[in-house]
């Protein structure tokens, strides 16, 4: 009975089976062989993989450099034989390059699978292997500039705040300063300081990424562009007459001390930063409209930024109430943001609205100096258009031409830039921002600045930036 | 000294990892036995080698003088199986055996790893397993009658799923096993079984439409309540499994497309329906952004993956224990960590050697009944090795099953071990009915 109904047509059926089984496979491996190869590296390479430290048994972890070669981190072996981690600028590079024994944060984070692995010859490295003797790890080579972090450090002072500065054309971050800092190199006796809940100071936050708050006036780059995108041929047309205080049924806006501006076209009002101006441009918006511009600019979204950052937020949309439209228009109301975040829009518009991907690591050398691996700028793609790039920076340089950024007027260079003078808290004094790029028409460099509870932008946060940029434009051949 | 055997070790397994699985493939260009026969012996060479290699760095880096002994039983275990198997089986397929040892032999290893206990209690279990399983060829190759009884099979897989369904403990938020005079127990490790064969003898007896559609009533209604109980893996298996042999079955690509179809259109449903579902689809999805939650497990396997690399970290040098469950679903990991990338898919080619053993023999069966036991069965151990390995790498979302003849677990060890003792007699009994017929007495 076992060869009665036969059917030789099934062993099609087994076929076929057989082939897509043997097809899934393939691509399962395929996809197994692609993780580890290409994938992996990134992934492992993150603080909650306890396994890295692992590396460290065998490995002796590398140097961090700046981007001229000096030594910002290095680890050195006691006369006991044990590691010690040394910061040679104690706490100027405190959030740059970061902690590695208590959490990782900064570029020991970012950079610690390279720091870990080791790349000096192949001989060497088997004989080490063998005998137990740990391999020197790669060194990393940032694209950190030591005096342009020492002078927006310097220039802070001790006031609270964050300095980013990065080359819009590469996204290279050269500086990246967070007020107040801690020393890297006593971190494990100042920890139960730092940590404790009598604490307010948060040294352990870099304000830079982390940091989030009120944009102010500097917000008024997206409410220009929202009004530009909705009236494109008759923006010019706009003019406001200003008394210093704008009235909006019950609710007022007021200019900065409640100055006067007088009458203003939108140049002018851009320029001068005049609330009322933007609070009535506002209202003439689409609220769900400004609301995907906040977006397509990176407002509640993951930034392209492989440090620890917090989103920026904003949350007026379609149905917002006038005191809400007209607070946010400005800067104010419920929008937070985070330097880091200001400084990549700024760096959009001064790119021609293309964002390059922020980053610190220029290079991996073996311990013997040979390259192992280089990171080129990365483009993530547009913010904005050419045109609205251009119309954004022409409108900047009067800021400083004619407005507010008066105290970045200077022959040496041409900036262009948006201060702003953000309110957050009622009978508190306000946070200083400036944000902006320089030369005006073939931009080089990007400075954002964030001074807490300082006063206006012009007057705090655009000579922290005037520093900068002087100190930058100083240098034989790079100008 | 130590560390110099450990490290020239590890790269020694690999060799002979990656020689035995090449011998595995090579085996198909051998028509005559002669050849056949000489690829598995240097399969059994490579094997004990690794072996010895594996435990001997296990006991270097442990000192625990219970891994000597607990090897020297494993290689007892391995001549006795292999040696007497073929004793009293002389037609059985060399290479499944040599496939089926090499597998438990990278489980205990990991086992071993892990916790020497549970490898120790793996041990006996495919002990008892192999004792067991010993007389199944025999049994399929003399009892026809199996053919005759698809509602036994049928009514008896569903009462029990239906059994697990009620009363069943709960583990990670799914109905899986039953306690029974302290052991416990998987049924639905054994209703895949009794599921092959219902709709083997199901279609045996008939593939028109009644017969097609009874069938499937019966087999959505299996499929159903593994959904109920939540054990998506297994109801996944059992969907795909009956798909695949209904097509073989009548050839019928409409009944083909239109369950795919249906199946594609249930997964909408189930992640419409169930919480369980989306959470695991977006786990697989983005798994970092809750990785000290629900992302946890899957980030854990990807970093051990991802930090041992090709070569893998040596046993003992790396932390598979800090992936939950990594004995049982998460076993792979484990696997590539220590032992290393091309390892790991040596194992995966290795199992994928296994199941073109069963369809070979599916193939060249007559009667339909036979096929289909082999088929359905070679389609479950490999979905089944797809999902578990695939959920552990991140291609697909996990769906919590094990790898056969790797993973710590009773019921999946035994009831793997009677699906391959069933397609070895069934190889016995083609066997022998080609000497039948090459004596002329049939």
């Amino acid at each position: 009975m076992r060869k009665d109904k036969s059917d030789p047509d099934s062993n099609k059926g087994i076929l076929f089976f057989t082939y897509l089984m043997v097809g899934a496979f393939v691509c399962m491996i395929g996809y197994f062989g692609y993780f580890l190869q290409i994938r992996g590296e990134t992934v492992i390479n993150n603080s909650y993989n306890a396994r890295l430290d692992r590396f460290s048994d065998r490995i002796v972890r590398g140097e961090i450099l700046s981007n001229d070669g000096r030594v910002l981190a290095r680890t050195e072996a006691g006369e006991d034989g044990r590691e010690q981690r040394i910061y040679p600028y104690g706490s100027l590079f405190a959030h740059a390059v970061g902690y590695w024994d208590h959490g990782k944060t900064g570029l020991e984070a970012l950079a610690n699978f390279y720091l870990l692995t080791s790349h000096i010859n192949l001989a060497e490295r088997t004989i080490n292997e063998l005998s137990g003797v740990k391999n020197i790890g790669d060194n990393v080579i940032t694209t950190l500039d030591v005096d342009l972090q020492k002078i927006a450090w310097d220039a802070l002072g001790e006031q609270r705040g964050a300095v980013v500065v990065m080359e819009p054309d590469t996204g290279k971050l050269l500086a990246m300063v967070s007020k107040p800092d801690f020393d890297p190199n006593t971190l494990g006796a100042d920890w139960d300081r730092l940590i404790s809940g009598d604490n307010k100071d948060a040294q352990l936050l870099n304000r830079a990424s982390q940091g989030v708050y009120p944009p102010g006036s500097t917000f008024k780059i997206l409410t220009m562009l929202e009004y530009i995108r909705e009236h494109p041929d008759t923006w010019q047309d706009f003019t406001f007459d200003c008394d210093g205080i704008y009235e909006w049924g019950d609710y007022t806006i007021s200019c900065y001390h409640g100055n006067a501006h007088g009458h203003q076209s939108l140049n002018q009002a851009f320029a001068n930063s005049c609330n009322g101006a933007f609070a009535a441009l506002g209202m003439e918006m689409d609220p769900g409209g400004f609301h995907s511009l906040a977006e397509q600019l990176l407002f509640n979204r993951e930034l392209p930024l492989s440090l620890a950052y917090s989103k920026s937020s904003f949350t007026m949309n379609t149905g917002a109430g006038s005191w809400e439209i007209l607070q946010t228009s400005i800067g104010q109301g419920n929008t937070q943001m985070t330097p880091m975040h200001n400084a990549m829009i700024t760096a959009a518009i001064a790119n021609g609205g293309i964002l390059m991907k922020p980053y610190m690591v220029e290079r991996v050398e073996s311990a013997a100096g040979e390259e192992i691996r280089r990171f080129l700028p990365e483009n993530w793609g547009n913010l904005l258009t050419v045109q609205e790039a251009d119309i954004m920076a022409g409108l900047m340089r009067q800021v400083v031409t004619e407005g507010t950024g008066s105290a970045l007027r200077t022959d040496g260079y041409s900036v262009a830039g948006k201060t702003g003078s953000a309110e957050f808290e009622a009978g508190r004094e306000t946070h200083a921002w400036f944000t902006g790029f320089a030369p005006a028409e073939a931009p080089q460099l990007v400075v954002t600045v964030v001074v807490e509870e300082a006063g206006s932008g012009g007057q705090v946060a655009a000579p922290v930036a005037k520093r900068i940029f002087d100190e930058y434009f100083s240098r034989g051949g790079e100008g | 000294m130590v560390n110099v055997i450990i490290e020239v070790s590890k790269y020694l397994m690999i060799l002979l990892m990656a020689d035995y699985t090449y011998l595995n493939f090579s085996y198909f260009r051998f028509r005559e036995e002669q050849g056949q026969s000489r690829v598995c012996l240097r399969q059994n060479i490579a094997m004990f080698m690794m072996h010895f290699l594996a435990y001997l760095i296990l006991y270097l880096k442990s000192e625990d003088e219970r891994v000597v002994l607990f090897y020297l039983a494993q290689v007892v275990f391995f001549g006795a199986y292999i040696g007497l198997y073929r004793m009293f089986y002389p037609y059985l397929t060399r290479i499944l055996v040599n496939n089926m040892c090499m597998l438990l032999c990278v489980g205990w290893i990991v086992m071993t790893r892990l916790s020497l206990d549970k490898a120790v209690r793996q041990f006996i279990i495919v002990a008892a397993a192999a004792l067991v399983t010993w007389i199944i060829p025999f049994i399929i190759d003399r009892m026809w009658q199996l053919s005759q009884i698809p509602w036994i099979y049928g009514i008896g897989g569903l009462a029990l799923l239906i059994i697990v369904w009620m009363v069943g403990n709960n583990s990670f938020g799914a109905q899986l096993s039953i306690s029974l005079g302290g052991f416990s127990l998987q049924p639905s490790e054994f209703v895949k079984i009794s599921f092959v064969f219902f709709v083997a003898t199901m279609f045996y007896r008939s593939v028109d439409f009644t017969a097609v559609a009874v069938t499937t009533a019966v087999a959505a209604a299996h499929v159903l309540i593994l959904v109920m109980s939540k054990d998506l893996g297994s109801a996944l298996i059992f969907f795909v499994t009956y798909l695949s042999m209904l097509f073989v079955a009548t050839g019928n690509w409409f009944y083909l497309l239109s369950g795919a179809l249906g199946g594609c259109g249930a997964s909408v449903l189930a992640y419409g329906l169930f919480s369980h579902v989306r959470i695991r689809v977006a786990a697989w999805q983005n798994p970092w952004v809750d990785i000290d939650n629900r992302g946890y497990q899957i980030t854990q396997s990807l970093f051990a993956i991802g930090t041992g690399g090709w070569f893998g970290m040596g046993l003992f040098q790396g932390m598979p224990y800090k992936i939950p469950v990594v004995e049982k679903d998460f076993v792979f990991a484990a696997i590539s960590e220590e032992l290393g990338g091309i390892f790991a898919i040596c194992v995966l080619l290795i199992c994928l050697g296994c199941f073109l053993q069963f369809m070979m023999v599916a193939a060249r069966m007559q009667a339909l009944f036979y096929k289909l036991i082999a088929f359905g069965l070679g389609m479950e151990y490999l979905i089944q090795v797809f999902l578990t390995v695939g959920g552990v790498i991140k291609f697909i979302p996990s769906t919590g099953v094990t790898l056969p003849l790797v993973s710590y677990g009773g019921s999946s060890m035994l009831s793997t071990f009677i699906m391959f003792s069933v397609v070895q007699g069934l190889y016995i009994l083609k066997k022998n009915d080609e000497e039948d017929y090459e004596e002329g007495q049939i």
